[in-house]
């Protein structure tokens, strides 16, 4: 049996019945690891010996009779945004390369204290700036369906790396879109869970009212057990929500959509849109539709500016974040030749540390929010994000749930859009209203593409902390689409190796 | 009113990125470009509509004013790039005429 093609829930189930070890688990997901990363590149740090180590102590555990999580001995990687004790942390910027943290992030303290078996860190756009992992220090993660095309960003090694058997299950963190894109367009499934559900300590901060951490997986079950392991109430995160995580395993047992209203948002749709998303998302209305959901129209007016408000919210958050990397305590230091002073050094360093996307959104957000221009950008963003706020409100009184595409397109070719951010940033048009409004949302693929065989994504939206809803929805078009299709639409995916 | 390079060289400046001059010439237009896209968000009537800086809405969460363990001194000090008597080592802070 070829472990790495287990689900984490298949795992969990091996492992609790001691028919296979976590050691076991962990060897066939590093030789994996071994054998297409090469190509893949989604690792930028594999921790083979740790990993080891850490499945053998869940081993002896185990073996001593000890009622163990039901993730305990499950593989899970690691997004580089999440800062690790000990195991270097980069955020995929040479900014802080070789650093290597003094603490956990909680999201680490809790997979760890879940017994999941940390395989390692995972290749990103450098400080979670982009939609396709090319903006990473450490070159691009290759999508595994077809190895030119984009595997979409930020947290494109996480999905690359689920989507390549070479982890189960894997974190991300979602600013603008930055888990359900690269789902979408790697074909495994990703939420963004309500901001605030999820903890962002130890989380390298981009835009902190929007960053959220969150789950992959290549089912909806499995997604959901990991986003169960790593959410809930955080006092060491002043904006963590304390109340209770919304049932999201139970939602994806259930799988059920009969009587839900669902809601097809209007202004996600049409122009700029490619044809074989649009004909994959009209197929999973119907198959919606045939399990029993009543889907009617909604108009979320507001949403066309959301793009444009992102776009001045992240990079003005961004630009404050950012400047406490700054030569002194950690991190790159450079021209401290002992002529210069403090502020050219931070200069040079700063200068020979980021990367250009990261220049570009700290140079806009220090524009956006300086005087003169505050009212018209930033304080204009703002006013927006109310406005699409209550887009989702009236549109949350009358559908349990939103659907749309999850991407304008499929995963275009590596390069293609390197040197135009504005083609770039389309990427992110279906996901960031759920970013703007701190709601929940996941996208679960809804099939191929017929102009390119590549996967679509299916994206569902719901209430903040009706978190269950998207798993609910997910899992019920999941199983349905499984059963057209005859097999999980990774099966489909070439280019894999064997 | 399109952004120019002066403009930009000085949020450089601001910035603390020593920017070079090609960066300069490529990134100006980049910005002009991405800064008329944005401004769409101008053409939304927002008159009497609050701002909203944070989704939750949540305010002035406390947590219990208890004695925890913290970084070691040793540990704060591990990564840096330089170390002199417990310290951080760091570039002067002054110019030479002071």
């Amino acid at each position: 049996m070829d472990l790495t093609r287990s689900t984490a829930a298949e795992l969990s189930d091996l492992l609790k019945a001691k028919q296979v070890s976590a050691r076991e688990v962990a060897q066939a997901h590093l030789d994996r690891i071994a054998a297409v990363d090469g190509e893949v590149h989604a690792f930028l740090h594999v921790a083979a010996d740790a990993a080891l180590a850490q499945a053998a102590g869940i081993d002896a555990r185990r073996a001593a009779g000890e009622e163990l999580p039901a993730l305990a001995g499950v593989p899970v990687a690691v997004k580089d945004v999440f800062v690790t004790e000990g195991m270097p942390t980069t955020c995929g910027s040479r900014i802080l390369d070789g650093w290597r943290p003094p603490y956990d992030s909680t999201i680490v303290t809790r997979l760890k204290a879940n017994g999941a078996t940390i395989l390692g860190k995972t290749n990103m756009d450098e400080f979670a700036m982009g939609s396709s992992t090319e903006n990473s220090a450490y070159g691009p993660t290759h999508n595994p369906w077809d190895l030119t095309k984009i595997p979409g960003g930020s947290s494109g090694g996480s999905a690359a790396a689920v989507a390549a058997y070479q982890a189960p299950l894997a974190t991300g963190s979602d600013t603008g879109g930055s888990i359900r894109q690269p789902a979408a367009v790697c074909g495994i499934v990703g939420t963004k869970p309500t901001y605030g559900g999820s903890s962002r300590y130890g989380v390298i901060a981009f835009a902190s009212s929007l960053d959220t951490p969150g789950p992959f997986g290549r089912t909806v079950l499995d997604t959901a057990l990991l986003h169960e392991a790593m959410s809930g109430h955080d006092p060491m995160d002043s904006t963590s929500i304390d109340a209770p995580v919304p049932p999201v395993v139970a939602a994806a047992r259930a799988a059920d959509v009969s009587g839900m209203r669902i809601g097809v948002v209007t202004e996600l749709s049409g122009d700029g849109y490619q044809p074989g998303v649009l004909s994959k998302f009209a197929e999973a209305v119907e198959l919606l539709e045939h399990l029993g959901a009543k889907v009617s129209e909604v108009s979320c007016p507001h949403f066309k500016y959301a793009l444009p408000a992102y776009y001045l919210i992240a990079p003005s958050e961004c630009s404050s974040n950012l400047a406490r990397f700054d030569a002194m305590r950690y991190g790159l230091r450079a021209g401290d030749d002992g002529r210069l002073d403090a502020e050219q050094v931070m200069s040079l360093t700063r200068e020979q540390g980021f990367g250009a996307e990261v220049k570009r959104r700290i140079i806009l957000g220090t524009y956006a929010l300086s005087s003169g221009y505050y009212d018209a950008y930033y304080g204009k963003a703002q006013q927006v994000r109310t406005l699409i706020i209550r887009d989702f409100d009236a549109a949350f009184g009358q559908v349990d749930v939103l659907i749309s595409p999850a991407t304008p397109t499929t995963a275009f070719g590596i390069g293609e859009r390197a040197d135009d951010p504005m083609a770039m940033y389309l990427a992110d048009l279906c996901t960031i209203p759920s970013d703007l409004a701190g709601n929940a949302a996941i996208s679960v693929p809804c099939g191929l593409a017929e102009e390119d065989g590549l996967p679509v994504g299916l994206q569902v939206m719901a209430p903040a902390m009706a978190d269950d809803r998207l798993y609910r929805v997910a899992a019920a078009a999941e199983a349905g689409f499984t059963a057209r299709w005859g097999q999980p639409l990774l099966n489909h995916a070439k280019g894999l190796g064997a | 009113m399109p952004i120019t390079r002066d403009e930009v060289a000085h949020l450089a400046r601001l910035s603390r990125i020593a920017l070079t001059d090609q960066e300069l010439d490529h990134l100006a237009p980049q910005l002009d470009q991405i800064i008329s896209a944005v401004a769409q968000v101008q053409e939304v009537a927002a008159e009497g509509i609050p701002p909203t800086s944070h989704a939750t809405g949540v305010t002035n969460v406390y947590r219990s004013d208890e004695p925890a363990p913290c970084l070691t001194p040793a540990q704060a000090l591990d990564q840096a790039p330089a170390v002199d008597l417990q310290r951080f080592r760091v570039p002067r802070i002054l110019g030479t005429e002071e």
